[in-house]
């Protein structure tokens, strides 16, 4: 153990839901991250991270530029093994069925089909508005035009999106509004109905009210999947989590119920981060 | 502030007297251009008739025509079309995407751009022993479109990774994203949204061999040929015949440099307007790889 660890006892132990003290009862398991450790080739990226993902829950990951927060999250749809020189140890173990996510056996593209993602910066395809929400599906062989219409209409109605594009799907998705882009990027990853979604800051390209109706959006989706979510915004991580870490230099610092994280953190790292002292 | 004022009226100088550099840059070579083609205009428009397309060579400059040449550069170039582009477009899709990066690919990386700058007429050596010693392809449309092929191959491997290498990574996160496999995200993401910058790179690459006589002077091209390759389809069964492949043939830059090594002025024309002729080819060439490369952009857009 290195002594930062023991300063970070919460981090390096197990950290289990039903002893953060929680809005409600505790809710079901999704994800277990035992021992976590990722490396870029020689660079030690995150360290021993140990944490419960809840099911239908937001969980938020906050802190600093540079403290590991997207690469955690990258971890878990094995963004890393698209780059030569990556490598994970220890277990996210899914559940129901207790599939370890970044076992070498296990396939990135397995997956990927459990769990989505949402980036940064609104991606959808040089396609139409149609085409971009059918991708997922094609990816999985469905070829009924039917099957694909149906889904396609449910994935940007979830998306909040329905509405405004509903008359012009077979338009290129490049003509919509950045947030626009990005409810499309969203109705995208929910088209093939994930276990559950990855957010990798989704709004910090888009404007207060764009970045409002995501927000919504969150609070919707969590009745029917799981969310991760990395964000830069605290007041946001406040606004849309039911459950915080907070991330200093590629370890767990703290973790709890959003309520308690903010209003009463237990470390001096994460009061100092969350009074804007530092990050 | 006077100072400051001298300051930019000299950089605006400096300004003026590079635009007017590079007007005068452009004009030469505007200008050279359009006195190359006034000149072959002016020698070559008046053969050009109905019959010049329609009649072999001749002893006779005014019976003399091109019709086994733009043949034969037809067919060569459909020859090198259809084995470059789709072997350029694969290789440099492989070393993009699918292989890994390490001192290896760099080696063949900096061997493509080398093989790109090989002069034509040791590609023609290399054939001579490849295709028709070795594998006694003989001195056929075949040895010919191959050899063309092999001479533009490298250029085509260049644009298409430039392309690809052009899309944002983000594209090609959110498909992979998705599940999608390496094969799935080429094929539906990476190829269709590069088909423009390979495209131009396939245009300028063949204009290069429609002009190329060298390297099939090398492999035994003849320069007066009186009959027409095989014809492909025929009227009785198996219809379709592959024999044109293997027939001999002549192109058009070797019918010019032939008729412009002779004495008489007459075929002085011949050449001429034969030159004429191959420019028209080179732009209808161009003129459907741009159609097709608009076709694929209309359908993308960023």
């Amino acid at each position: 153990m290195t002594p930062e660890m023991k300063t970070a006892p919460r981090a390096a132990g197990k950290v289990h839901l039903s002893n953060v003290p929680a809005a409600s009862s505790a809710p079901p398991v999704k994800a277990l991250v035992r021992d976590l450790n990722f490396y870029y080739s020689t660079v030690h990226a995150l360290k021993n991270i140990n944490l419960e993902i809840a099911e239908k829950r937001v969980t938020a990951l906050i802190g600093p530029s540079g403290c590991g927060k997207t690469t955690y999250l990258r971890c878990f749809n094995r963004m890393h093994d698209l780059y030569p020189g990556n490598r994970y140890e220890g277990e996210i173990v899914l559940h129901p069925d207790n599939m370890n996510i970044i076992g070498p056996k296990i396939d990135p593209i397995e997956v990927r089909m459990r769990i989505s993602m949402v980036f940064q910066k609104p991606n959808p395809f040089p396609k139409t508005i149609y085409e971009n929400v059918a991708y997922g599906l094609r990816v999985r062989g469905v070829r009924r035009k039917g099957v694909i219409d149906e889904k396609v209409e449910q994935a940007l109605q979830g998306a909040a999106l329905w509405e405004e594009v509903k008359d012009r799907l077979h338009q290129q998705a490049y003509n919509l509004s950045g947030g626009q882009q990005q409810r499309l990027c969203i109705a995208r990853a929910l088209a093939t109905e994930p276990e559950i979604v990855l957010f990798d800051e989704p709004t910090s390209a888009l404007d207060p009210i764009a970045t409002a109706r995501i927000e919504e959006l969150m609070h919707e989706l969590k009745e029917r999947v799981t969310i991760i979510i990395v964000t830069h915004n605290m007041q946001q991580a406040a606004r849309v989590s039911d459950y915080t870490a907070f991330m200093y230099l590629g370890e767990v610092v703290e973790f709890s119920n959003t309520n308690q994280l903010f209003t009463n953190p237990t470390k001096k790292q994460t009061e100092d981060y969350i009074t804007g002292r530092y990050g | 502030m006077d100072k400051l004022k001298a300051l930019i009226a000299r950089r605006k100088l400096f300004d003026r007297i590079f635009s007017v550099i590079g007007l005068l840059a452009l004009t030469i070579g505007l200008l050279t251009l359009m006195a190359l083609i006034l000149d072959l205009a002016t020698d070559g428009l008046p053969r050009l008739s109905w019959d010049f397309f329609t009649s072999f060579p001749s002893r006779f400059a005014s019976k003399a025509g091109i019709l086994s040449a733009w043949v034969g550069t037809t067919l060569v170039m459909l020859v090198t079309a259809m084995t470059a582009v789709p072997l350029g477009i694969a290789a440099g899709l492989y070393l993009e995407e699918y292989a890994p990066k390490n001192w290896m690919t760099a080696l063949i990386e900096i061997n493509i751009a080398n093989l790109a700058a090989v002069p034509s007429i040791v590609y023609g050596l290399m054939a001579i022993g490849l295709f028709v010693y070795t594998f006694h392809l003989g001195q056929s449309i075949l040895t010919a479109g191959l050899t063309l092929a092999l001479l533009i191959l490298p250029m085509v491997i260049i644009a298409t990774r430039e392309a690809v290498r052009a899309i944002p990574s983000n594209i090609r996160e959110a498909a992979y994203a998705l599940g999608a496999t390496r094969w799935q995200t080429v094929r539906d993401h990476v190829l269709p949204y590069s088909t423009g910058g390979i495209l131009t790179g396939v245009i300028i690459a063949l204009s290069r061999a429609i002009g190329e006589s060298a390297p099939l002077i090398a492999i035994g091209a003849l320069s007066f040929i009186a009959f027409l390759p095989t014809p492909p389809i025929s009227a009785e069964p198996p219809f379709l015949s592959f024999q044109w492949l293997m027939d001999q043939f002549t192109v058009m830059p070797i019918q010019m440099f032939n008729w412009v090594s002779r004495p008489q002025e007459e075929f002085h024309h011949n050449a001429a307007a034969a030159g004429l002729v191959l420019l028209g080819m080179t732009l209808v060439m161009n003129g459907i790889a741009i159609w097709i490369r608009y076709r694929f952009r209309k359908r993308i857009k960023w």
